[in-house]
């Protein structure tokens, strides 16, 4: 992949040189989730896997790390979405359609799409975990011959948290998809399940030496998720997780990402349970 | 020319000769310790030292570092450093160049670090070995850093009226030569050489109360020990013990503007894995919240993780952790706690 080289090539000569990214578009998701679509100089593609993140620039802001939750098959740009949590991401949110960002990577290790060909699939979105799983999702549904039956679970605290409303119902329409929500605390409106995320995936059918799991939210949904599909009888290493950690370079250098010996920003985000469980600390993903 | 020799006396002529030939960094005293600094006046220059306050990371990894200059309206980037210059660290222990040793490690491994690397290009390392402990707190012999491995460009030896000059690469060379006062080493001054190796042998015994195989197979064992809640009723997490390390580089990274607001410099900062909200994440969640955690952390960095992943303990044993904790945490006392810890469980 052409895009791909030049890429390495720049972070190979100057690593901390962000490249000029164009925010073309730009629309609040929710009170506090900013979705952007960006294109990089030269219209260059990302060329990322997905569930790699990228560094994002606001100059006198420093940088932050963002998951990408767009699929490489989305041509000419790629998309981000951020919720406000702090002074980056709330200069970040101010900004709309014509800004300019800067913008490293993409950095470390997406989804493992090339061994994930031919199984079916169940997707966990706890949160703001459906934001990088988005990336998988869409691409999925671009290549959707190269896998088998695909379940998206997705969980949120309030029915107004409810992340990509409009292009969920379009993943609903799917044959090879079904999708399932449910939220921890219902308004007169929500007419769909209430309840933790773990309470859907007793019902989910599954052939469990022919699924991968792919499982993003916040670290306490992590272990009674893993809990209920290490029920299922999916193999360790058929359950995917990302890691959410600090990074400031990206890098494998600057240390606040690690776990243990592990630069979660090189060797992660994206692991599977089986590397996972031997974390002895520093891991609170892991099922107790 | 493998080994030279040097006479004292014409060590502050040298010292003139390489003033002149690039900038010179050397320990001085600082009240009852010691620095490196800039070299200003030759006679300040000691070769009798314990190991500085800081180490010399402080040049190949300046505490603040520039990394981009930018502009923010219209979108600018350009360097940050246009050239490096060349300098001399003089008079470094061994202990201190194998921490350049790990730190070549880290910002060499891909992506690699230019930062760093060019200034490691335009480094001159001329060592002097200890001959005896600076003081009670290293642990230099267990790690094998009290003998020179390799690193460096020329290594001084102290054979009484002479220095040995050890010449370990043609940059070195190119520092010595044509100096009437450098001559080759004779016979002579190799048996005196050899005298000192052996003399240091009584000298240096390791410190810890193994062998560094069955400390790493310590901390294998002993994650979940209590000696790391002891620390953290001690540590004060104030980073000292990190800042003073040859062989930490963890760092944040920070954009300062200038008044227009518009542009400015990004910069690289020394941070520690002990600071309190060294691994919290924008969600809330602190990946390493207590003391004990980040102590242990700390450790680990030393002796085990850079072990399984570089073969090289990250520990140079120069003992400046123990001897700038202000809650007297001692990595000997530590390490051989949890050595302590493996005899009581057999």
């Amino acid at each position: 992949m052409i895009d791909r080289e030049i890429l390495l090539e720049k972070m190979k000569t100057s690593p901390y040189k962000p490249m000029r990214g164009k925010i073309i578009e730009s629309k609040m998701l929710t009170d506090k989730e900013k979705f952007f679509r960006i294109e990089l100089e030269g219209k260059i593609n990302l060329a990322h896997e997905p569930g790699q993140f990228v560094m994002v620039s606001i100059f006198g802001y420093a940088e932050a790390p963002i998951s990408v939750c767009s699929s490489p098959t989305d041509k000419g740009y790629f998309d981000l979405t951020v919720r406000n949590v702090g002074v980056f991401t709330d200069k970040l949110q101010k900004l709309g359609k014509g800004d300019i960002v800067g913008i490293r990577g993409p950095f470390g290790k997406g989804f493992p799409i090339d061994h994930m060909f031919g199984y079916d699939l169940v997707i966990v979105a706890g949160g703001l975990g459906i934001v990088p799983l988005r990336s998988l999702i869409r691409y999925i549904t671009y290549n959707k011959n190269d896998f088998g039956h695909v379940q998206i679970l997705i969980g949120c605290k309030t029915p107004k948290e409810f992340l990509f409303q409009e292009e969920t119902k379009e993943w609903m329409k799917r044959a090879e998809i079904k999708l399932n929500c449910t939220v921890d605390r219902a308004d007169p409106d929500w007419t769909g399940n209430v309840g933790l995320i773990t309470t859907l995936i007793p019902g989910v059918d599954i052939y469990p030496a022919r699924t991968y799991a792919v499982v993003v939210g916040p670290p306490v949904m992590y272990r009674f998720v893993i809990k209920e599909l290490l029920k299922k009888n999916i193999p360790e290493h058929q359950i995917i997780v990302s890691l959410e950690r600090r990074m400031r370079c990206g890098l494998g250098k600057c240390g606040h990402c690690q776990v243990e010996g592990i630069y979660i920003c090189q060797s992660g985000p994206v692991f599977d349970y089986s590397q996972l469980k031997d974390f002895k600390g520093e891991c609170h993903e892991k099922v107790l | 020319m493998k080994y030279a020799t040097i006479k004292k006396e014409d060590l502050n002529n040298w010292l003139k000769h390489l003033q002149k030939k690039a900038r010179l960094y050397a320990p001085k005293k600082k009240e009852n310790l010691y620095i490196y600094r800039p070299v200003k006046d030759i006679n300040e220059v000691t070769l009798k030292y314990i190991p500085t306050i800081l180490p010399p990371k402080k040049y190949y990894f300046p505490q603040k570092e520039k990394l981009l200059k930018f502009m923010a309206k219209p979108f600018k980037t350009s360097k940050a450093i246009k050239e490096f210059e060349e300098y001399i660290l003089f008079g470094v222990h061994t202990c201190d160049i194998a921490g350049i040793q790990c730190m070549d490690v880290i910002f060499r491994e891909g992506p690699e670090d230019p930062n760093y690397l060019n200034r490691k290009e335009k480094m001159i390392i001329i060592g002097i070995e200890c001959l005896e402990y600076c003081d009670k707190f290293a642990n230099c012999a267990s790690m094998g850093n009290h003998v020179p491995r390799g690193g460096y460009d020329l290594m001084l030896i102290d054979i009484s009226e002479k220095f040995i000059v050890h010449v370990n690469s043609e940059k070195g060379e190119r520092f010595i030569r044509g100096l009437a006062y450098i001559k080759e080493a004779d016979e002579k001054d190799m048996l005196a050489l050899e005298k000192a190796r052996e003399a240091k042998k009584k000298v240096f015994k390791e410190e810890f109360n193994a062998s560094l195989p069955q400390v790493y197979e310590a901390f294998n064992k002993h994650f979940d020990s209590s000696v790391w809640q002891d620390l953290a009723k001690r540590c004060v997490a104030c980073g000292n013990c990190t800042t003073v390390c040859p062989t930490c580089y963890c760092f944040d990274v920070w954009d300062e503007m200038e008044l227009s607001f518009n542009e400015g410099m990004r910069y690289r900062i020394w941070n520690s894995c002990q600071m309190e909200d060294f691994a919290k994440v924008a969600g809330g969640e602190d990946f390493r919240k207590g003391r004990d955690g980040r102590q242990r952390h700390r450790y680990y960095r030393k002796f085990k993780y850079p072990m399984d992943k570089f073969n090289r303990y990250f520990c140079t044993g120069c003992g400046r952790c123990t001897r700038s904790c202000m809650a007297e945490i001692s990595l000997k006392e530590t390490v051989n706690t949890l050595l302590a810890e493996g005899e009581e469980q057999k």
